[in-house]
């Protein structure tokens, strides 16, 4: 094997430099670790989600939950249909309308938790986020109604939920495509006044929400601080910029971030 | 209309847009859209009828009005019939005898290009295995030159991509220093930035223009931002190279990039006044990839690779020295597997270049489709014994600010080794004079007087 005399350069990047060659191959080891890399984000595509934990820690903090589930009938069809990753199935419909029956008045905010593109992530960060982000939504007084818990969903599965319960905004919390170096990342979609049809420039986002990446406690700030904004005015998405930053830096070491 | 009879059914299509689509080998991104073929039959049925079409009809049946989108007037409108004359009598599957045969030349090929249309060559690709695409494509030669000569046969030029997910000049610098050690770069060095702020952008453009002007590099830089964005650099003195956007083959995908066909020749012509090419003016730099208008909602019911042609229309309008395919960037909802990857990455590489385009391809996937390195190799090779003009060269094949999967510095060496391939003539010359290669093309032992490696040394000091 040939090695590289420049890889203390690695120093200042993640990328996969100095690795040296053998011949014109990658050495034996970097293959292997490139391959482990890729076989942790495959298993987070296609591991199915195991929601009983997450319900457990959901009601550990005193949160109701209610099963979903998308259009899709298997894992191959969500990753090729994303349509139907965006629409309710029949069962789940009528669910929701169930639960909408029973509320008493509108909720403020409806918060889905949908598999995406990793299991992984949705396992690891959503139980701590919600934590994070509880006592925000204790401090502005906002009605929540159950937590969803949604099998092989897409981010606009969140817009048909939170249109049938008549929520002011839908918080959808999904895994995001994972990266080879990142196979656990959250992302957070805000939505005001979900309803079927809206795209992506309706939303806001935060992204890499993870162990590794944006901790807990800046994300439930941002979102806290984007939902507030978005009540406020009336909308989210590209008219809604997250100035929250100034916030941050400002109030740092302060109550608003723990 | 268009008629069949085959396997004893008879098979109608109503309109060569619904003909070119369900004649497509199958991709998730055509049944997404509903217009794919309802079965295996069908889609055979549909070549068939396919090959008995005349070249001249695609120049009476718009598959988007032209009335409608600019994509269709600028393919109409520039359609040149002198050069169309010598296939003017054929049908497609006439056109695809003729283009394998002994007859087709790389002179006449390469002539043909202005009188083709995206459609039509959209069409006999449909028809061909992966095997035509290989040598149909190997028959079109395209020469481009900006600070070096990319394209010539016989050459494989690459990207070097050294993208960092905070734009951090340290880190994008290590991963340029890795890339030339490993004599990566002479197609151009691109960063995918994160930021589109223009004082950032400018930033990682000064950088660039140092290293190469330092180190006397033949090539050339560019940062992957909005074409407005590099205008506006342009006009406030930066160091631009090659103007960079994503183009698509509808005016309304486009649109949604948030670009017209006038902002392309505002970008052109602001590039070519800063006169920075030594050898050659061709200042672009595209991208394509199929799916795009369909993720856009603006593919008006076509299929994707039909309207991916359509984008190197666009693109060959304005003389670009690279024009790049995404291909398995865009996820498995367009392009499922490794299978479907590697047809379209044929496909676009040979309808670039039959339409007389500098093809390159981003031989990548993301890892929520069904595919792997495995793959990547394949499809690597199959384009490097197509004459591919230049592939990406990323750390590792891990893109760190894109999350996802394409060629490293290593495959590029692979690809040279296995089949013989050099680099631009220029660039070449300059690895072997500062000691990375030896006078056959190969990475050399490294010696201690190599000013990049001083450079490594300086910057991890």
């Amino acid at each position: 094997m040939t090695a590289d005399p420049w890889a203390n350069l690695k120093q200042f990047t993640d990328a996969r430099i100095g690795l040296g060659r053998s011949g014109s191959a990658m050495p034996t080891h970097e293959v292997l670790n490139f391959a482990l890399s890729h076989a942790m984000a495959r298993d987070a595509v296609t591991t199915p989600i195991d929601w009983n934990p997450i319900e457990k820690g959901l009601a550990d903090l005193g949160l109701a939950t209610l099963r979903i589930s998308s259009a899709t009938s298997d894992r191959s069809e969500y990753l090729r249909r994303p349509d139907l990753g965006r629409k309710l199935s029949d069962h789940s419909r009528e669910a929701l309308m169930r639960a909408a029956e029973m509320e008493s008045g509108r909720p403020d905010l409806v918060v889905l938790v949908g598999d995406g593109l990793s299991s992984m992530a949705v396992a690891a960060n959503t139980i701590p986020y919600l934590a994070a982000l509880l006592p925000h939504v204790t401090k502005s007084g906002w009605k929540l109604s159950p937590i969803l818990l949604a099998d092989d969903a897409r981010v606009a599965l969140g817009d048909e939920s939170g249109e049938i319960l008549g929520s002011k905004a839908v918080l959808v919390l999904i895994g995001e495509r994972p990266g080879l170096s990142s196979p656990d990342s959250l992302g957070v979609y805000i939505t005001f006044s979900p309803r079927v049809g809206l795209k992506d420039a309706d939303r806001n986002c935060i992204s890499n929400v993870r162990q590794r990446g944006l901790s807990y406690e800046e994300a439930a700030f941002k979102t806290s601080w984007l939902l507030r904004e978005a009540f406020r005015r009336g909308l989210s998405g590209v008219n809604l910029k997250d100035e929250s930053q100034f916030l941050i830096e400002g109030h740092k070491g302060s109550e608003l971030i723990g | 209309m268009y008629r069949v009879h085959a396997g004893g059914t008879t098979y109608t299509f109503s309109s060569l847009k619904e003909l070119l689509a369900k004649a497509t080998p199958p991709r998730s991104g055509d049944v997404l859209a509903g217009v794919a073929a309802k079965s295996a039959a069908e889609n055979v049925a549909a070549k068939m009828a396919l090959a008995d079409v005349p070249l001249k009809q695609f120049l009476n049946e718009a598959i988007i009005p032209y009335e409608q989108d600019d994509v269709t007037r600028l393919i109409i409108d520039s359609h040149d019939a002198t050069a169309f004359a010598p296939v003017s009598h054929m049908t497609v599957g006439e056109f695809r005898d003729w283009l394998l045969s002994e007859k087709a030349t790389p002179q006449k090929v390469s002539a043909l290009a202005p009188g083709l249309t995206p459609e039509m060559i959209a069409a006999v690709s449909k028809i061909m295995r992966n095997q035509d695409l290989v040598l149909g494509a190997k028959k079109a030669h395209v020469i481009t030159k900006f600070r070096d000569t990319i394209g010539l046969p016989g050459h494989m030029s690459a990207r070097l991509q050294p993208n960092h997910p905070t734009d951090d000049k340290k880190g994008i610098a290590a991963s340029m220093v890795d890339g030339l050690m490993y004599g990566c770069g002479d197609a151009v060095i691109g960063i995918n930035p994160a930021s589109d702020n223009i004082g950032a952008i400018t930033d990682l453009l000064v950088m660039m223009d140092d290293v190469i002007r330092r180190f006397e590099i033949p090539t050339q830089s560019c940062v992957l931002t909005h074409v407005t964005t590099t205008i506006d650099a342009i006009a406030k003195g930066a160091p631009v190279d090659l103007v960079f956007q994503s183009i698509g083959g509808t005016e309304g995908v486009n649109s949604s990039f948030g670009v017209t066909l006038a902002h392309l020749k505002e970008g052109r012509d602001a590039a070519l006044s800063l006169k920075r090419g030594t050898v050659g003016d061709n200042c672009m730099y595209f991208e394509t990839g199929q799916g795009s208008a369909l993720s856009a909602d603006a593919h008006h019911g076509c299929d994707q690779q039909t309207l991916e042609t359509r984008a190197y229309a666009v693109a060959r309008q304005f003389k670009p020295l690279l024009v790049n395919t995404v291909v398995g960037f865009i996820g498995p909802e367009y392009l499922y597997n490794g299978k479907e990857i590697i047809r379209a990455g044929l496909e676009d590489h040979f309808c670039g270049k039959l339409l007389g385009l500098p093809m390159g391809c981003d031989i990548c996937y993301t890892n929520h489709a069904e595919a792997d390195q495995d793959d990547m190799d394949i499809l690597l090779m199959m384009l490097g014994a197509a004459g591919v003009n230049f592939i990406m060269g990323i750390p590792g094949a891990d893109d760190i600010m894109l999350n996802y999967q394409s060629t490293s510095f290593h495959d590029a060496l692979y690809v040279r080794e296995a089949l013989g391939l050099k680099r631009a003539p220029e660039f070449d010359a300059w690895l072997t004079k500062i000691g990375v290669t030896d006078a056959s093309g190969h990475l050399a032992p490294h010696r201690p007087g190599n000013p990049l490696l001083s450079h490594a040394q300086a910057l991890a000091a």
